[in-house]
């Protein structure tokens, strides 16, 4: 019953690994892009290293704040336990990043920046465009590291996208 | 712009004209304040608590300013006192009350849905389903309180609350400070007075009901008619979510509730199903007015919904709860209030506990922290159990606490001479709702020094024998020092104080572990630091990256693998 022109988007992880911060850059793009966008999470407890689970949506009009189960178009997780956790989000056609979360892990130096590169990565599957990403990089991140953050947000959109689903 | 509900409904009042806004922090509510704080026109504060909070902005809207509290739901009980006559006194310039109820219990320490405290209280209830909705709601609100001559509650849940959407902003509107006029019948609350104010209570829910049957806060939207919702809050954007197809009657204003215009929508659709989050609050309303109505099996009264809750709520199935929890929350690495328990544990003490980060001192593997009840009840908790006991018995509060409701607990027992120990974990914050300051921090929400709290001073003033202050990353003089007080003929305070890691930067050099002298013992895992791990083969890695260099671990291990050198 899911209105197909909304995109969900779960990112997980857990406290301190940047998991809002990634959501709230997407949203913001998505926002800059026009698109009425919903974006949900429990704050509190987020830095004291519990679960943390951020729900974005964006279309012509969203209603519902959180994703229904089994409706999440993306699955980006910082965790692999978290990962597990929502696997109920997600249904066949869904587009699943976890295996990205080894080789940022190998490929980026700062560990910090893991959440930027899936954005990267996420970012060639969606309609955002890049200008829009830059713009809500900018707005959202620290000066002192967005040159660093915009190599890695790179790094990530180079190998993310459908062409490598066939 | 994308705004949470916190931050569309702090928008919302500014723009309307808000002059005073006051509150304590607490999740999901603590963004009000921090919003409305960036505003210069609007005097806002960190109250010392909520009783406190809810005069001070009553009292503000009473001399003619429009002003506003925000709670989270378990603060608006602290309130309780002064919101229950506060609908006998009526305001000045408009008043809002914001609570936020945590459905789910995502940070709190119970589930109650404040919607029965306006009915219990008699005041006006809106529910916002979403952050521009929260924004639209103030200015109704607003609108109400001086038209009715009322408090108004607006009520949201965590997921309005820390949920963003595009919202749009306007410009701020001054609005006319009205005159404060001395009106004795009116604002002094003696039996005389209040019960004639008590029959203005009764004609003004009167004239409320009047204006929400008219209300566009509470709307027919006439859809496929096989079947019609009523509902409000979020729970409404689910069922939309679900069902975009059928008809609603979407409940804004739900106190008083518009019993004739539920009539009318029943009329019109085959089948009336109501769904909300909580309790049958809704259903209640709907309850002798002759409308067939389905609602939600009882189980789904507890708790979040969810959106795919919805069809099996409407098939009339019982709620079948989530096999896999989230993770645990952990105190941070480096976290002073660690070594206390470790201590505490040590020497098997009793601690009755209180609401803050330390609270976490209670999870597995360190279990050293055994009552928590509410904001204050570490110090009142102590007293009892001390007297149950008699000996090894410690009460632990943070400093933020102390403030709010701590204070009266300790000159309770000196007052009735009960000897003991408190310890006040001063991180100099109020951490777990993202680092608030308060009195003893001398600095205010607008981040401007102020007059210091000095806790030693203030614990002497109430009575305490012996006020000691350390630095608990000392363990060694901490566990000698509890060890000397704990069961003294006295009334000790020890104030463990050392800063939040959160705004702390500075870091020291990790231990150094040496493999060879470990007999995986894990003691050292006892103490819950996310730094230590165990690697596959058994020994210990360190993440040089999370630890701080507190050394606690050192502690722990007498084999001497893990050193300082």
């Amino acid at each position: 019953m899911n209105k197909k022109d909304t995109i969900n988007i779960l990112f997980c992880g857990i406290g301190g690994q940047g998991v809002l911060k990634a959501s709230e850059i997407c949203g913001l793009a998505a926002l800059f892009d026009g698109f009425h966008v919903k974006k949900s999470e429990v704050h509190g407890m987020a830095q004291r290293g519990g679960s943390v689970e951020s729900h974005l949506r964006f279309g012509k009009e969203v209603f519902s704040p959180l994703i229904p189960k089994g409706q999440a178009e993306y699955l980006v997780s910082f965790h692999k336990e978290e990962h597990e956790r929502l696997k109920d989000f997600l249904n066949p056609e869904s587009v699943d990043l976890i295996s990205y979360l080894a080789e940022g892990e190998k490929l980026i130096k700062n560990k910090r920046c893991i959440n930027i590169f899936l954005l990267g990565v996420l970012s060639q599957y969606l309609c955002i465009k890049e200008d829009s990403w830059m713009k809500a990089m900018k707005e959202l991140l620290p000066l002192k590291y967005l040159e660093e953050n915009k190599k890695v947000f790179a790094e990530g959109r180079k190998l993310g996208g459908w062409h490598d689903m066939e | 712009m994308l705004l949470s509900g916190d931050e569309a409904l702090a928008r919302g009042a500014y723009e309307e004209g808000l002059k005073v806004a006051a509150s304590y922090p607490g999740t999901p509510a603590s963004e009000i304040l921090e919003s409305l704080s960036k505003f210069d026109e609007v005097d806002s504060q960190w109250s010392i608590n909520e009783k406190v909070a809810f005069e001070v902005a009553l009292s503000s809207s009473i001399g003619g300013l429009r002003s506003l509290y925000a709670s989270k739901h378990v603060g608006l009980n602290v309130a309780m006192d002064p919101l229950m006559t506060s609908a006998y006194t009526g305001v000045g310039a408009g008043f809002i009350i914001v609570t936020a109820d945590d459905p789910g219990i995502h940070s709190s320490q119970n589930e109650q849905d404040n919607r029965l405290i306006a009915e219990v209280a008699k005041i006006p209830l809106l529910e916002p389903s979403s952050p521009s909705e929260a924004k639209e709601f103030v200015k109704t609100g607003f609108e109400i309180s001086e038209g009715f001559d009322t408090p108004v509650i607006i009520r949201l849940t965590t997921r309005i609350a820390h949920t963003k959407e595009n919202v749009r902003i306007g410009d701020r509107r001054e609005v006319v400070i009205k005159d404060f006029k001395i009106d004795i019948p009116k604002y002094v609350m003696v039996p005389k007075n209040a019960y004639k104010r008590r029959l203005e209570i009764e004609k003004r829910l009167v004239r409320l009901k009047e204006y929400s049957e008219a209300s566009p806060l509470n709307r027919i939207e006439l859809n496929d008619k096989k079947i019609g919702f009523i509902t409000g809050g979020v729970s409404y954007l689910y069922v939309k979510e679900m069902y975009p197809e059928a008809s609603f009657l979407k409940i804004g204003f739900s106190f008083p509730f518009p019993e004739a215009k539920a009539v009318e929508f029943s009329r019109k659709v085959k089948e009336v199903f109501v769904i909300e989050e909580l309790e049958p609050f809704l259903e209640r309303s709907l309850r002798g007015l002759g409308i067939k109505f389905k609602t939600k099996h009882p189980s789904y009264r507890i708790g979040e919904l969810r959106p795919e809750y919805i069809t099996d709520i409407v098939s009339g199935s019982e709620k079948k709860e989530d096999a896999l929890s989230a993770r645990k929350p952990v105190m941070c690495p480096g976290c002073p209030h660690r070594s206390v328990f470790w201590v505490l544990k040590k020497i098997k003490a009793v601690v009755t506990g209180d609401i803050g980060c330390y609270t976490l001192g209670a999870l597995p593997p360190l279990g050293a922290l055994h009552t928590c009840l509410c904001m204050g009840a570490g110090i009142t908790f102590f007293e009892g159990i001390k007297k149950a006991l008699r000996k090894n018995v410690a009460g632990v509060i943070g400093d933020s606490t102390f403030v709010h409701t701590g204070i009266p607990g300790l000159i309770n027992l000196a007052y009735n001479n009960t000897k003991g120990l408190i310890i006040i974990l001063d991180n100099s914050t109020t951490a777990m709702t993202g680092n608030q300051p308060h009195p003893a921090t001398g600095i205010t929400i607008k981040g401007e020094a102020t007059k210091k709290l000095i806790l030693e001073d203030i614990c002497s003033a109430c009575g305490a024998d012996n006020v000691d202050v350390i630095n608990p990353h000392n363990v060694k003089k901490l566990e000698a020092l509890i060890k000397k007080r704990i069961n003294e003929n006295a009334l000790s305070v020890i104030i463990a104080r050392s800063g939040c890691r959160l705004n702390e930067k500075k870091k020291d050099a990790p231990p150094v572990y040496k493999k060879e002298n470990c007999k995986k013992c894990y003691l050292c895992l006892s103490i819950d630091c996310p730094a230590l791990t165990k690697t596959k083969d058994g020994f210990i890695d360190i993440n040089s990256e999370l630890c701080t260099g507190c050394k606690l671990c050192v502690e722990t291990c007498s084999l001497k693998a893990l050193t300082t050198s």
